[in-house]
């Protein structure tokens, strides 16, 4: 018995090792385990000597593949030059730098001769280049050069094409083949291929065409530009159609298409298919056949119902109602082979779903799997791009220039980041800096913040022999403000300023700049201004150290406004339902008078290098209209309304200078984005609130209160 | 097992009684054991196994000799030469990867060979140490699959990163034919050294047909954009040194150079520069005198001065990266990081992975004619820009270069974002550098819209069983002149809300909504029934606040749409003796949050709250049945990094810590929980983004010497 139960113990013992040493490993072969073998990925190898494996290049190689004995690179450029011309064209070897060092990047338009005719389109393109700041009336500076030959229309079918422009512009004697020069294009070629002839030799000229091929686009060295109707605005523009930010992105359709289906050649196959998408409840497709005289020839079975469908829905109506859509709004681009307009600096994917033609059954379901969030995301992009760069000609003509200026010095260019955040590459000058955090606008973005002291520049007009008494009280009352880092006086009376000896002995440095006694001097970008923030004052200011205080703290949370105290009152009429004003009291516009208000520096420089030369001359020549035109500028840029602050008492100032200004003003703007500043005009009116500290007037001890004296 | 089992059981019965008790128990027990012993032996043999270690049964355990030799017969087919005007949409087969729920592309990886011609000698060396590297990371990837049928992208085996160890016309035969090549549709190679002496051409010479290139030095005229993909020379030394990342500031020197092999006239205008501008530039060359055994790559030398290399790249600001015979240049890899600004000096150079980083953030190109400028070019950088450039340099070799595996991913994930753009990176995932992601934000609501003011506001009421109250809320806020809708929520599951004849009649629709639960976070929930972008959320026993006082909170809101514009404000503050943040609900000069028992805010902000709060804060403020209010100020200035707006002066408000005003004791257990949350939350979000502010939105002519009725909110701050 007991050996027995030995035996049986002992057998089950051994068999259960073995089981688990062998038995494993043996049943893994069977039929059932390997099957699963087949299933499990078959991964690169693990090689047992990986590790003796030989570099791809030994590091001498890497590091010396410079052999001296190869052409110089002096050799190598000329050799550049003469292979890569015309259709291989890039900056380095078509265009000609030189021309640009002398007198900066210049542009000059050929006089206009008298039989030539001109679209309407072309003249608006060379009015926004008469008007840019860079452009010039002399040849001799140019460093770019805009024919006056009309090239917008190729389609030699067209009423607009000009005949014998290869002879014409062969005979200017500035054409040197074409270097240096810019040639806009709308249409090119005609229906049924629409090739890219011009039907003339551009030679080295940079060519800015609208509807690009990605097979003749020369990368680096041609622009996309976005195709615009004759009655495009010539500047301003109309506002985008979004309204409102809603979400989830509620709109009556998901993703319209309404457009010509061309029933043969080029792009009639997408075009053919679009109908496949169409379920008439949320995503809407809509073609016409009708193009052109002789589209019936070509007529199809599908084409009668489908003319009726499209003349069912309003096209306008479906783009105001629509989430997605495919051509003419942006959201959904089917381009197969065409370079999207101003690609080089606009970053597409953030606006839009840019998709495959030939997945195109496949983009309603990848449409529905996008996040609302990046819906609202790609609408308000979209707006932003279209306010920026595409809704005047003017902007998209500046557009085309800036980008041609940014290839000229690209250490002074600006990145991807500054053309596709608000508010823009027009807007932010690489001039000033080519840092983000130097400008007011991407604070948030950048995950930095303002400068924590500001600096008082002081206009002085009063002529004398030592500062007079408001200048001083005024330098004594900023000077004891906690943030003040530095005072600056622009002493522009045409005199010489008084000796140092008799300007206060305060706490932080005061510097004198001499002033040439005109108005827009006040926003010259003075290089002795070293903070973000400007405190922007008149010698008859009357601020007191709270107030300063207190606003500065407000500055610091909205940095890219103006912040203002305000020098006017202004009442809500409730009987008229307007603003209204006594006699006493002039126009609403005042209450944001940059006699005393906080702005970021950046605003100097926009003022003098962004704003058109004539608007500085207008405003130099009126009383107190500069201030206006800053503030307009501001919410040209900001789309915001500017921000006012407790003052604790009235300003004086001459009421008949500030009527006279307004009506100067209104009667005299030509600014670039007047229907702009127009509509801003308008949000001011709408300005009801001011920021006071939080416990203003409140019923509580004075002892609690930071900011008491701006009560009194 | 079987026959032990059945041999016990069949003489079981028979065995059994003739044992003593103690015996059975002793035999069952031991049977048990080893049953389960098996049992347990098999479940962890085989079960587990064939999960955890699939790959080691599947990862052959051999050599890179052992692999198949495939011989090429003299007249095999040559591939065309590539294709010029390939773009995705004509050579490139999408309908190969279809719509995708994951969005990612699928990559095949043909099995390793080992290629010889006619006579047997190898067309070139099996595989380098960095294509394996390569392949392993594919292989290791998402992206790897290993049905050939499934692939939308295949990569051949063959190596072909440095031409110089190629026989150009067999490797392109054996190319040509790796089972599903279709003249090179939809095949990706990995090419870093292209061209070979004399004129080194800037792209792979191998003929290639409609192949995608990922290339190392390609320029302008040789690059597809859109198509091929530009990538990094890699620089083994990555692997090798460690250079731990050096703060951003000033350096040593301002310009080095250390390139062995310039080109004289390259060093000669160098060594102009250093002439010109003494100390500050520093030009290195070959080490001539060195002792045997010093590697003299890791070496270099200025007269008779010996540098370490790479560590000498951290003395200098800028390092000048110039083209040899080749654009693309390994020293870009070294000098990244090393945390020095890269000065790139190669005309036409497509730099690596150009299609999603923005080089202008990391680097300085000069062209080629401005060398002799590059001093005063440098010298126009703003200081604070230089320190950036210095952290993103660095990032991009972390990200992007550091090694095969980085390269690799990039590549494959610039290829996925074209075939699925609607899933793509985005620029900023592309080029913020962690610590920025961490403090940047950015606001949904980025574009500065101001409403129109006719589209009005919803009225949220959120409201339990206090009939009364909740009417008179009713009737003052149905007084405000821009209300559009009331929508009250009905919270009570065990009582119904009153008959519809008994509730106020006002001149806006009114909605009831009842919910399943009784939670807080109803209140926040995006209905269907809010069809303005602003919502008042408003308690049901806030009676105190004014027509006029609403109507003017909403005009604020218009004009900061992305913040909570409130009446009540709050506080928090840092607790230093108890080292927590406290909940401060005394008059105090400063707000960080609003209550949301009477707030204005934008309707996206309750699609956030309810599908993005971070964390489960959802869940915890629905279990304590608080501090709601606190969560969503949270995520609004999270989100947006802006403060919110207290709006006109202070009032008696009725909540529960607002008792102290009134006199009464201060409810110490309130005050208790609602720091709790805020500390909670600051956990959760990891931070505090909370924005402190002193100011507060008053009407224009608010208590300004003015006759009352000429103003357009004259009733505000009544008590």
């Amino acid at each position: 018995m007991q050996t027995r139960k030995k035996y049986i113990f002992l057998t089950f013992l051994a068999s259960w090792l073995l089981l688990f040493f062998f038995g494993g490993d043996q049943l893994r072969r069977f039929a059932f385990f390997s099957r699963r073998k087949v299933e499990a990925r078959r991964n690169w190898p693990h090689w047992t000597d990986r590790s003796l494996l030989k570099s791809f290049a030994d590091p001498e190689e890497l590091l010396s593949d410079g052999d001296p004995s190869l052409p110089s690179p002096r050799e190598r450029q000329a050799a550049r030059l003469s292979v890569y011309k015309n259709s291989r064209c890039r900056m380095e070897t078509c265009f000609d730098f030189s021309r640009c060092e002398k007198h900066g990047f210049k542009v000059f338009s050929y006089p206009r001769e008298r039989d030539q005719p001109l679209s309407e389109s072309y003249s608006k393109i060379l009015a926004s280049i008469e008007r840019s700041r860079y452009y010039t009336p002399n040849p001799e500076e140019a460093c770019l050069f805009i024919l006056s030959i009309d090239t917008l229309d190729r389609d030699h079918l067209s009423g607009q094409y000009v005949r014998n422009v290869d002879e014409k512009i062969r005979s200017f004697p500035l054409w040197n083949g074409g270097r240096n020069h810019l040639i806009f294009n709308l249409y090119s070629g005609t229906w049924p291929n629409y090739t890219e002839d011009l039907g003339f030799d551009i030679g080295q000229a940079i060519l800015a065409k609208a509807s690009f091929y990605t097979e003749s686009f020369r990368p680096g060295f041609d622009i996309s530009i976005p195709l615009f109707s004759k009655d495009h605005p010539q500047r301003g523009g109309e506002k985008g159609w979004l309204y409102q930010d809603s979400i989830p992105p509620k709109k009556k359709y998901l993703l319209v298409f309404k457009g010509k289906r061309y029933l043969t050649g080029i792009g009639s196959g997408t075009r053919n298919a679009l109908h496949h998408i169409h379920n008439g409840k949320d995503i809407i497709s809509l073609t016409t056949c009708k193009h052109g005289k002789d589209w019936e020839k070509h007529k199809d079975t599908r084409c009668d119902k489908d003319n009726v469908d499209y003349e069912k829905f309003d096209y306008q109506e479906l783009l105001h109602n629509s989430t997605f859509c495919i051509a003419a709004c942006i959201p959904v681009l089917l381009s197969d082979g065409w370079e999207l307009p101003f690609a080089e600096a606009i970053d597409w994917g953030k606006a839009a779903v840019v998709g495959n033609e030939r997945l195109l059954l496949q983009i309603p379901s990848a449409v529905r799997c996008i996040h609302p969030e990046r819906v609202l995301a790609f609408q308000q992009q979209t707006q932003f791009l279209w306010d920026a760069y595409f809704s005047s000609v003017d902007k998209i003509v500046h557009t085309t220039l800036e980008i041609i200026k940014d290839r000229l010095l690209p250490h002074r260019s600006r990145s991807r980041f500054l053309w596709n955040t608000l508010p823009g590459g027009l807007l932010a000058l690489p001039d000033f800096s080519t840092h983000p955090g130097d400008f007011p606008f991407y604070y948030l973005q950048h995950g930095s913040s303002p400068s924590e002291k500001f600096t008082a520049f002081i206009r002085a007009i009063s002529p004398g022999e030592s500062p007079s008494q408001p200048l001083l009280r005024l330098i004594q009352a900023v000077s004891r403000s906690q943030y003040c880092a530095q005072i600056v006086v622009l002493w522009s009376c045409g005199k010489p300023p008084p000796p140092s000896g008799k300007w206060p002995q305060s706490t932080v440095p005061v510097a004198i700049i001499q002033g040439r006694e005109k108005l827009s001097d006040r926003f010259f970008p003075y290089a002795a201004i070293q903070t973000d923030a400007v405190l922007s004052l008149d010698e008859h200011t009357s601020l007191s150290t709270s107030e300063v205080d207190f606003a500065f703290v407000v500055w610091r949370s909205f940095p890219e406004r103006i912040v203002g105290f305000p020098t006017r009152s202004h009442f809500w009429d409730p009987e008229q339902r307007r603003w209204g004003y006594t006699s006493k009291w002039t126009n609403e516009l005042s209450i944001v008078l940059t006699a005393a208000a906080f702005y970021h520096r950046y605003y100097h420089n926009l003022f003098t290098e962004y704003l058109p030369a004539g608007l500085r001359e207008l405003v130099d020549g009126l009383a107190a209209c500069e201030d206006i035109l800053m503030n307009v500028l501001v919410a040209a840029v900001t789309k915001l309304p500017p921000i006012k602050v407790t003052q604790r008492k009235q300003h004086k100032e001459t009421v008949s200078q500030q009527v006279k200004g307004m009506a100067g003003a209104a009667g005299g703007w030509r600014f670039s984005q007047r229907q702009d500043c127009l509509n801003q005009l308008a949000d001011w009116f709408g300005l009801s609130l001011r920021l006071d500290p939080v416990l203003f007037k409140d019923q509580v001890s004075v002892l609690r209160k930071k900011y008491p004296r701006l009560e009194k | 097992i079987m026959c032990a089992s059945a041999k016990y059981n069949t003489r079981g019965p028979a065995l059994i009684p003739r044992m003593k008790t103690k015996h059975r128990i002793y035999y069952i027990t031991l049977f048990s054991i080893v049953l389960l012993g098996l049992i347990a032996t098999g479940m962890f043999q085989f079960w587990p196994h064939s999960i955890e270690s699939s790959s080691d049964w599947t990862v052959e355990k051999r050599s890179v000799h052992d692999v198949p030799v495939v011989k090429l017969p003299a007249d095999s087919p040559i591939p065309e030469r590539g294709d010029l005007s390939c773009r995705m949409h004509t050579c490139f087969d999408v309908y190969r990867c279809g719509f995708n729920p994951k969005n990612k592309i699928k990559v095949y990886i043909y099995s390793l060979k080992k290629y010889v011609d006619e006579y047997g000698t190898s067309v070139s060396n099996t595989i380098s140490r960095e294509y394996n590297e390569l392949l392993t990371a594919i292989s290791d990837s998402e992206f790897y699959t290993d049905d050939v049928n499934r692939a939308c992208l295949f990569v051949p085996s063959v190596d072909v990163l440095n031409q110089n160890a190629l026989r150009i016309k067999e490797t392109a035969q054996a190319l040509a034919q790796l089972s599903r090549w279709d003249r090179g549709t939809n095949h990706l190679l990995f090419n870093m050294l292209p061209g070979g002496p004399p004129d080194y051409n800037t792209a792979l010479d191998v003929p290639r047909d409609r192949a995608l290139l990922a290339g190392g030095g390609f320029s302008t005229w040789t690059y597809r954009q859109g198509y091929d993909v530009s990538i990094p020379v890699y620089s083994p030394l990555s692997g090798e040194v460690d250079l731990p990342e050096r703060g951003p500031g000033p350096r040593r020197y301002f310009i080095l150079s250390s390139q062995m092999a310039l080109h004289p006239e390259y060093r000669s205008e160098l060594e102009a520069l250093q002439a010109e501008n003494g100390e500050s530039v520093l030009i290195l060359d070959k080490c001539t005198n060195l002792s045997d055994g010093v590697p003299a790559v890791r070496k270099r030398c200025h007269k008779n001065q010996v540098f370490d290399y790479p560590q000498v790249l951290q003395e200098s600001t800028f390092c000048v990266v110039l083209r040899g015979a080749r654009l693309g240049q390994a020293v870009l890899s070294d000098v990244l990081q090393a945390g020095c600004v890269p000065v790139i000096i190669a005309d036409s150079y497509i730099l690596p992975f150009s299609e999603v980083l923005d080089w202008k953030r990391a680097s300085v190109v000069i062209p080629e004619e401005k060398m002799p400028e590059m001093y005063s070019i440098l010298q126009s950088v703003p200081q604070r820009q230089i320190e950036e450039m210095q952290r993103q340099a660095r990032w991009f070799w972390e990200a992007y270069f550091r090694s095969m595996k980085a390269i690799a991913l990039a590549t494959l994930q610039i290829i996925n974002d074209r075939i699925y753009p609607y899933a793509a990176i985005s620029y900023e995932e592309w080029n913020d550098p962690p610590a920025v992601k961490w403090s940047s934000v950015s606001n949904p609501l980025f574009l500065p819209l101001i409403p129109p003011q006719s589209q009005g506001f919803t009225a949220i009421v959120l409201t339990y069983d206090r009939v009364e109250s909740l009417f008179r809320v009713i009737t003052e806020v149905s007084k405000v002149p821009s209300l559009s809708k009331l929508l009250v929520v009905w919270n009570n599951q065990n009582k119904n809300p009153p008959e519809d004849s008994l509730w106020p009649k006002i001149r806006v629709p009114l909605k009831v909504v009842r919910t399943a639960e009784n939670k807080l976070s109803n209140r926040f929930f995006p209905y269907d029934e809010i069809e303005t972008e602003a919502v008042l959320a408003i308690d049901d026993d806030i009676i105190m606040l004014t027509s006029d006082e609403l109507q003017f909170g909403y005009e604020v809101w218009r004009e900061f749409p992305d913040r909570l514009v409130g009446y009540p404000g709050r506080l928090h503050l840092w607790d230093h003796e108890m080292n927590k943040w406290k909940y401060e609900s005394e008059w105090t000069n400063e707000v960080s949050m609003v209550l949301t028992g009477a707030a204005f805010y934008h309707k996206y902000f309750n699609y956030l709250y309810t599908y993005k709060m971070p964390g489960d804060i959802k869940n915890w403020v629905d279990a304590h049945m608080n501090c709601e209010d606190i969560a969503m100020n949270f995520l609004v200035a999270n989100v947006t990094g802006k403060s919110v707006i207290k709006v006109t002066p202070r009032k008696k408000f009725k909540c529960p810590e607002c008792t102290a005003i009134d006199g009464l004791s201060l409810d110490q257990t309130h005050m208790v929980e609602r720091s709790e949350c805020i500390n909670k939350f600051a956990s959760v979000f990891g931070t505090m983004p909370l924005k402190v502010v002193e100011h507060r939105a008053d009407p224009v002519l608010y208590k300004d010497d003015f006759p009352e009725k000429l103003k357009s909110f004259p009733n505000i701050g009544s008590l």
